[in-house]
């Protein structure tokens, strides 16, 4: 943020968000006012590009991950880094993965990837590798230690069962609501090495993790859910400042869970309805949670949008910029120690669209 | 006109009543019952698959992308005053409108099979909640 404050780069951000926004995250880590290590980093997932036929793709998904694209570009001042949260591809195609990184090579500064599941079911992955490197890492910066996971891994047993090809697979994977499926999880040899990647960081330094699927149990039907979540979060107990960001969703959903902050992105691509609208079966989304606006299927781009992220002294606080919706900011309130939503948190401010049945 | 119409709907009223006597009165039981659930969900389940990708999609979007488990379909509240169209519309309809926008594809004649099964498969999924006709 050197060189401009909070006021002008949120006045910048509105006009900005008045010009049509796009699902994309752009994130400040703050550590007090004027200090010279605040930064911002940018945000978009779940772009979903669907291949059809030789040099057809899916026209909706496309503009969604474009217009993210155009409008990260245009953000000033121009963030850090940008990071990708996972499900760029439908049914991990090469033709997909190559067709949104053609999409994504527009972006101006450098790119972190988080591997989802619509990347990895085909090929386990490999041809996303190849492209993209690895899909658990861990990098520094200016005093933040962030961490990349791999969360949307299952059982070895449904991963190696006899499946006629790679594809039968990822289409089982691809289907959200797939009574087949299989929950997702971290993994022990990946625990291990979060382990051995944490130890080296002081209890005091902000960490954040970035993973595709929620790091916390939602809906095991839909796969808002990790197997694994409480063992990872163990890992990240000893840390005094811990922000999961995930995708996956593709709806807003924060949480607090201990010394952990949980925060969902938008999709580029489509909504999805929260899973307590499905009668049929109990969910368990977080009550501090103030549900994104109903979706005007009318409008393509709907309840689909972007985030600023905040991290006031290690905390995060995340301006949802949404395409002709009021925009929301979901900030991590000192006192009484979790994200609030700065508008509507209060029963009595919420608006008919919130409401979700 | 009106004239033959009562005398065609008399004959037919005769018909049946005559049938009704002659035949078995409309008395079913347990295995009548099982077997029209059965009949149900045959077509229930054809909606599933046709849900679930089984629709001629001329981009292979699929309804459940953005519907899974059909939620957000909201069948207890048609007919509704849809906004967008400017009319009251029943669900059929914005089944209809899903098809030629998101899926990019023809749209069913509304009494078609595939038509039924999709509506079949969706109140299917939303079994259990009340009827809030007209609700937004």
């Amino acid at each position: 943020m050197s060189g401009m404050n909070r006021r002008d780069f949120l006045k910048k951000a509105s006009v900005l968000a008045a010009a049509g926004t796009l699902p994309i995250s752009l994130v400040e880590l703050a550590f007090g006012k004027g200090d010279p290590r605040n930064f911002t980093f940018a945000f978009i997932s779940d772009s979903h590009i669907t291949h059809i036929k030789g040099r057809e793709f899916v026209r909706n998904w496309d503009r969604g991950l474009i217009r993210a694209v155009a409008e990260t570009n245009l953000l000033d001042p121009k963030p850090d880094f940008i990071v990708y949260g996972g499900d760029i591809a439908q049914l991990g195609k090469p033709e997909e993965i190559d067709h949104g990184l053609e999409l994504l090579s527009g972006l101006r500064g450098k790119v972190h990837f988080v591997m989802g599941e619509h990347d990895y079911y085909v090929d386990l992955g490999d041809y996303w590798r190849k492209q993209l490197g690895p899909d658990h890492y861990s990098f520094d910066h200016k005093g933040v230690h962030f961490v990349v996971l791999n969360s949307i891994l299952t059982h070895d047993e449904w991963m190696h069962r006899d499946w006629p090809d790679g594809m039968a697979r990822m289409k089982e994977m691809a289907r959200l609501d797939n009574p087949n499926g299989s929950p997702f999880m971290v993994g022990e040899a990946q625990r291990k090495w979060l382990a051995g990647d944490l130890a080296k960081v002081s209890h005091d330094t902000p960490v954040v993790v970035f993973s595709h699927s929620p790091l916390q149990k939602i809906y095991k039907g839909w796969n808002f859910w990790t197997e694994d979540a409480e063992q990872v979060q163990a890992l990240l107990k000893p840390f005094r400042k811990v922000t999961v960001i995930y995708g996956h969703v593709h709806q807003i959903q924060y949480n607090q869970i201990g010394n952990i902050s949980f925060h969902s992105v938008m999709a580029t691509a489509w909504p999805w309805p929260y899973p307590s609208t499905y009668r049929q079966a109990p969910s368990h989304l977080a009550k501090l949670t103030v549900p994104m606006n109903r979706a005007d299927p009318f409008f393509e781009r709907d309840a689909t949008g972007w985030q600023w992220i905040d991290v006031h002294s290690g905390h995060v606080d995340l301006h949802y910029f949404l395409p002709n919706n009021t925009n929301r900011t979901v900030a991590f309130d000192e006192q009484l120690g979790h994200p609030v939503d700065t508008r509507y948190q209060d029963p009595a401010k919420r608006i008919p669209p919130q409401e979700h049945y | 006109m009106d004239k033959h119409r009562n005398i065609s709907m008399a004959a037919a009223l005769s018909l049946f009543v005559g049938l009704a006597t002659a035949g078995h009165a409309d008395e079913f039981d347990t295995e009548d019952l099982k077997r029209w659930q059965a009949e149900f969900m045959s077509v229930v389940e054809k909606g599933d698959r046709l849900f679930h990708g089984g629709l001629k999609s001329r981009n292979s979007v699929s309804c459940d992308q953005c519907h899974p488990n059909a939620t957000n379909t909201h069948p207890e509240t048609y007919p509704k005053f849809q906004q967008q169209l400017g009319k009251v519309a029943v669900l059929g309809e914005m089944i209809n409108w899903c098809i030629m926008n998101p899926l990019e594809s023809e749209p069913l004649a509304l009494d078609s099979d595939e038509m039924i099964a999709l509506q079949a498969y969706i109140h299917w999924e939303r079994r259990g909640v009340a009827l809030t006709p007209g609700k937004h």
